[in-house]
């Protein structure tokens, strides 16, 4: 154990042999004649894996079988047919697939699905129902927050979560914390006002 | 997207010894999930780590004036921590002021600091030529490209991306070490000694070895409550940056006993200004300290007609940085 360095408490090195051997010792020539970077490649093209996964969707269970590919959007969309989250930008760049992931504010076109199993997903669908609107959807009519609506199921879950992180305090802060939500319709300040009416009724 | 096997091992042991070429950590998946759509990264497995031992390496822990930081510790988590906000600020503003809070929220540290260049011409594989995607294909964006993005230090002839993050140079600045488990087991390094320069090779970015595992950062002397980091973009927010800085001041009366520099959106790899420091050091801090020390900075850079404001705005950056470091409590 001498070697150990001592910041490295968490990790036992003996395991890491005893656990390795016989893998690590065939590969590790391989492994590392290549340095970090570059596009990864690799030669064998791997097959489609598929994997069970169970889902607690706006509080119900759910058991589906996943292409590894699928992302948590398009399973929500396609495969459970709960069409609310939108797909604007697919590459992270706009908010409009936003839901709840065990209660934090997640962009779903980047989840992959499998990344999901065993957790709790909350979309606009689960947030209210057209009887019964959650407080930042009455806020969102109120206010006209938006226009051509599209971004609008992304800002409105990303709202919700501004203000249960306590990142509503001001309008400026209101602002940077909506900041990964974007509007091509360009509904901000009716959006911010939206926030601020629901931020009285939430926390109220 | 291509198909890929998935993994998910409980331990980080696991991780290490069960990994094969071809493979990939995956932590957040921000990073690799975008460019595995773009077809830029192919990986044959994904190994998910992000939730390796319960949480045994999401922490952040203070030993006296020590802080160590596990790698898997989310974004948001880090940028909220009141203890890190008061003591080095600029770790915090680092990481709040990047991405928004939905990335902040999945990404960890680990794979910030890991995140891949911005070039469009790296991400768009319609592109044929681009040394750091395809070796000896040559460059895209230096064979009259839109260039407004690139980097202006640290550059070759045969890649001028720009390093995207904001993280590592709060990390560089503070003389991080990165705590690695490898195939032979528990080693560390210099963050400083992680990202290599392009030079003939851009698509070699780290000295990380496919299977080496980034397990914690740790800092021994993080205690700079006069710190911050500043940083300037197209837009105010959601956006990467034009030009940064991360900037640490300790003062003895009004002589500046420390400075750290780690400027961004200006060079190929986190960028550390040591000369700039140098000249700080035993002076005063005053704005033509501060400008002498900026020109030193980017004495070495090299500009494309696009990218060629980089310097005055790098320069300038760097000066408001340090003249706001400067008016923080100490
Ligand atoms: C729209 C958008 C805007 C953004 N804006 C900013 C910005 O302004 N500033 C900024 O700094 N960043 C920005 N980012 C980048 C973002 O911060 C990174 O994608 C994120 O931090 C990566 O972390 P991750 O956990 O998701 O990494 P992953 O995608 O899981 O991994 C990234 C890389 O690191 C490797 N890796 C991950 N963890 C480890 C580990 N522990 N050990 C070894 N290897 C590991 C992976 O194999 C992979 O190669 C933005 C991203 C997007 C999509
Ligand atoms: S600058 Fe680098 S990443 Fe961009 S096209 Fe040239 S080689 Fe590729
Ligand atoms: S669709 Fe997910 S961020 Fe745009
Ligand atoms: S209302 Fe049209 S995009 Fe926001």
């Amino acid at each position: 154990m001498a070697d150990r360095s001592p910041s490295f408490d968490q990790v036992s090195r003996r395991g890491l042999i005893k656990g390795g051997v016989a893998g690590a010792a065939v590969t590790s020539v391989q492994a590392k004649a290549q340095v970090r970077g570059g596009a990864e490649n690799t030669a064998a093209e791997p097959t489609v894996q598929r994997v069970p996964i169970t889902l607690d969707i706006n509080g119900q269970h759910r058991e589906l079988t996943v292409d590894t590919r699928s992302t948590l959007l398009d399973v929500l969309r396609h495969d459970l047919e709960l069409t609310g989250s939108k797909k604007g930008c697919d590459h992270g760049q706009c908010g409009a697939c936003t839901v709840h992931l065990d209660g934090t504010r997640t962009l779903s076109c980047l989840t992959l699905a499998v990344q999901a199993e065993g957790k709790a997903v909350t979309t606009i669908e689960g947030l209210g129902s057209p009887d019964n609107l959650h407080p930042m959807q009455r806020a969102f009519v109120d206010n006209d927050a938006f226009q051509c609506g599209y971004c609008t199921p992304g800002q409105i879950m990303s709202g919700v979560a501004c203000i249960t992180e306590g990142h509503a305090g001001s309008d400026a802060e209101i602002r940077e914390y909506m900041s990964g939500n974007l509007c091509r319709c360009a509904a901000y300040p009716n959006i911010v006002a939206a926030v601020k009416q629901a931020r009285g009724e939430m926390e109220g | 997207m291509r198909p890929f096997h998935y993994d998910k091992p409980a331990t980080a042991t696991d991780a290490v010894t069960n990994f094969r070429p071809g493979a990939q950590y995956f932590a957040g998946g921000t990073t690799m999930v975008d460019l595995m759509k773009l077809d830029v990264m192919k990986p044959a497995r994904l190994i998910d780590i992000s939730g390796l031992e319960k949480g045994r390496y999401d922490f952040i822990k203070w030993s006296g004036k020590s802080l160590r930081i596990g790698a898997l510790t989310p974004m948001t988590k880090l940028a909220d921590d009141d203890k890190v906000r008061a003591r080095v600020p600029m770790l915090s503003d680092a990481l709040w002021l990047a991405a928004s809070p939905q990335i902040r929220n999945m990404a960890r540290i680990g794979g910030n600091v890991l995140q891949r260049t911005r070039c469009p011409y790296f991400r768009d594989t319609s592109y044929e030529q681009c040394n750091k995607r395809k070796p000896g294909s040559g460059c895209a964006a230096l064979d009259g490209g839109v260039t407004r993005h690139h980097a202006v230090l640290g550059t070759s002839d045969k890649c001028i991306a720009t390093y995207p993050g904001d993280f590592a140079q709060a990390l560089v600045a503070l003389d991080a070490v990165v705590e690695i488990l490898g195939e032979d087991g528990p080693r560390s390094l210099r963050f400083a000694d992680l990202h290599v320069l392009p030079e003939a090779r851009p698509d070699r970015e780290t000295t990380l070895a496919p299977s080496d595992l980034i397990i914690a950062f740790s800092i021994e002397d993080a205690d700079f409550p006069r710190s911050k980091y500043l940083k300037i973009r197209d837009r105010e927010s959601y956006a990467y940056a034009l030009a940064s800085t991360a900037s640490a001041l300790r003062m003895d009366g009004n002589t500046i006993a420390d400075v750290r520099l780690g400027l961004g959106g200006v060079a190929t790899t986190p960028w550390r200004a040591r000369e700039a420091e140098a000249a700080l050091r035993g002076g005063p801090a005053t704005e033509a300290q501060f400008a002498r020390a900026a020109d030193i900075a980017f004495a070495g850079a090299s500009t494309t007609d696009e990218n060629a404001f980089k310097v005055e705005l790098g320069k300038r950056t760097m000066v408001r940085s340090l003249l706001e470091t400067a008016r923080m409590e100490g």
